[in-house]
């Protein structure tokens, strides 16, 4: 980022990012820094500040079974929500990609989930879903009790995934296509020309050519997963039935908010933001080597 | 298009009707079921067909849910983050990219870092110093000494305090506090040319003015890309409102309504008012993205990327 010409200035430049070094002080690293401090300290029962512990708080989140069913749950969240989401916008994103008449209107209307706030989508789907009513729930008059999120966990977390892999849908297709249009005509036409069908050019050309794009995806879609899901699981089962849609971001803001568990959010808190610095980590690694087509 | 097949142009259009059936039965399903009466929408299986209730659901659910005062809220709200976003990315993108001055590479990377870590996941401790967010200030002060010093002068106790527990501030500077903006200006004023920066020296024009008449034309797309993405953002933000507002009837944003708008257990399962309500909650935003595609899908690729 080295530039030839540029200015010279004390004081202006520090006027200029001053304001937003401030709100980055404030309301980034003060409270991770905070989340730090709690996660190595217990609150006094009767006062009197906290008090050092070591690695008590994670020794007893890490002890506790139900935390790792949260953990092997929200990975099973993640990847579920991120392998369907990124499937359907990558065999949008192919057809999209041969640009026949019209497509532009398909194109635009793709992007659309993006646009839709979790809960407003967890709503929607909630009623879609909702075994008394008439949409999904209509299988239920044909195989009474076949279908019930309200009190079946893993139809509960199925309900929740499609929702959040819908509303993923938009980004990742923005991606997956802008990829895809990146790639020359000419190395589709010349493996045409080899005598290559389109599929064979989609798992032999595109896919290996657009790896680092999928790559990216697949990471930031695993971050939102584990990430963003709190609007979702709250408005649709509020981490129900018995706790088996609770997720960590979930059990976060409950053992802190409703809890008030400070040192025991900290520590999950910390975990988590561990699991995404490494999953960024990788991302980081992974965009040094990655393709260039010129 | 290499491929001339009718047949294989047949498949394209059938497997992208198929995606856009995917993507809109949920927009269908909320527009039809949010115009239906009760005793309509109730029925099973559902009638997939708009009635005439539309109007006297939507006044329902704004009565219901208050949504007057609420969708001012969330506008000022938005308004604020997108401003906020764009004035604080710019200048400070500036900074990093065209001074020269010592600690640049460490803001640089004080600042990316931000970029990690959601707000989701630092939920808990933000919301701490929501409460007040001039302790970080109060405790330098204290470590270095300055308060004790203040004190024994003046005798006058320096304590710093700024509650953002409902309040507009409290809702809208933890949203600005990111990198996303910063990057995408970042990203953008890179590929200005050196040439430009010397021409524009050469006549003399300060960093300011260089920066007001040359770059921020320049960069007028970048800013409605960064607009629409923050303002989408900003708009559909749930859990952060729900922690900082605990006065909801005058700090309330309409994504937070949308749970008081579902139909208790045992109460009426009116969910035409539910799904009338939905409608008007994401309205603003997909009205937005869809007007605003062709610049957001842009800035989208760039700030990722």
């Amino acid at each position: 980022m080295e530039r030839r010409a540029y200015y010279r200035n004390g004081v202006l430049p520090w006027l200029l990012i001053g304001p937003q070094l401030i709100l980055v002080l404030v309301f980034f690293y003060w409270p991770t820094t905070q989340a730090l401090y709690w996660a190595f300290t217990l609150e006094q029962p009767w006062g009197g500040g906290n008090s050092w512990v070591w690695f008590d708080n994670f020794l007893a989140i890490f002890r506790d079974d139900e935390y790792w069913l949260t953990v092997a749950r929200s990975a099973f969240y993640a990847l579920c929500t991120t392998g369907l989401s990124m499937a359907v916008a990558l065999f949008l994103a192919c057809f999209v990609d041969r640009a026949l008449k019209g497509t532009k209107i398909f194109q635009s209307v793709y992007v659309w989930p993006y646009a839709i706030a979790a809960p407003a989508a967890g709503v929607a789907f909630r009623f879609i879903f909702a075994p008394q009513s008439g949409i999904v729930g209509s299988i239920n008059h044909i195989w009474p009790g076949i279908w019930d999120p309200a009190t079946n966990g893993v139809h509960a977390l199925i309900m929740i995934i499609v929702c959040h892999a819908w509303l993923g849908i938009g980004y990742n297709f923005i991606f997956f296509l802008a990829a895809l249009q990146m790639i020359p005509r000419s190395i589709t036409e010349a493996g045409a020309m080899d005598g290559a069908r389109p599929v064979r050019r989609m798992f032999d050309l595109q896919l290996p050519l657009i790896a680092p794009t999928v790559f990216f995806l697949l990471i930031m879609n695993l971050i939102s997963s584990f990430t963003d899901s709190f609007g979702l699981i709250d408005t649709m089962t509020e981490g129900g039935p018995v706790g088996s849609t609770e997720v960590m971001v979930y059990k976060i803001y409950f053992d802190g908010f409703k809890g008030l568990d400070y040192s025991g959010a900290a520590a999950q808190s910390i975990v988590l933001m561990l699991l995404v610095i490494a999953l960024t980590f990788v991302q980081f690694k992974w965009v040094e080597k990655r393709v260039h087509y010129n | 298009m290499i491929e001339r097949s009718p047949v294989f142009n047949f498949v394209t259009y059938a497997a992208m009707t198929l995606g856009l059936l995917v993507v809109l039965v949920p927009f269908w399903i909320v527009i039809v079921a949010g115009s239906q009466s009760l005793q309509e929408v109730s029925r099973v299986p559902i009638v997939l067909w708009p009635s005439s209730h539309l109007w006297e659901n939507i006044q329902t659910a704004w009565a219901r849910a208050d949504l007057g005062p609420k969708m001012l809220n969330s506008l000022i709200v938005s308004i604020g983050v997108t401003t906020g976003k764009i004035v604080l990315a710019s200048l400070s993108a500036f900074a990093i990219v065209f001074f020269n001055f010592k600690a640049r590479m460490v803001c640089f990377w004080l600042i990316f870092i931000t970029l990690m870590l959601p707000l989701e996941v630092r939920i808990v401790p933000t919301y701490a110093i929501a409460a007040n967010a001039l302790l970080p200030f109060q405790v330098i002060l204290d470590t270095l000494g300055i308060t004790g010093l203040i004190e024994a002068v003046s005798s006058i106790r320096i304590s710093l305090e700024w509650n953002l527990l409902n309040s507009y501030t409290g809702l809208i500077l933890p949203l600005v506090a990111t990198a996303t903006g910063t990057f995408l200006y970042r990203q953008f004023f890179m590929t200005i040319p050196d040439e430009l920066v010397e021409a524009s020296k050469m006549d003399g024009a300060s960093p300011i003015r260089f920066f007001f008449d040359v770059l921020l034309p320049l960069s007028r797309t970048n800013m409605l890309a960064l607009a629409t993405i923050m303002f989408v953002s900003s708009w559909n933000q749930y859990l952060w409102p729900l922690l900082i507002t605990t006065d909801r009837a005058n700090y309330g944003t309409v994504v937070m309504q949308l749970k008081a708008l579902i139909p208790a257990q045992n109460g009426t399962p009116d969910w035409n008012v539910t799904m009338a309500g939905a409608l008007i909650i994401m309205l603003p935003p997909l009205l937005i993205v869809a007007f605003m595609q062709r610049w957001f899908v842009r800035g989208l690729i760039t700030k990722d990327k």
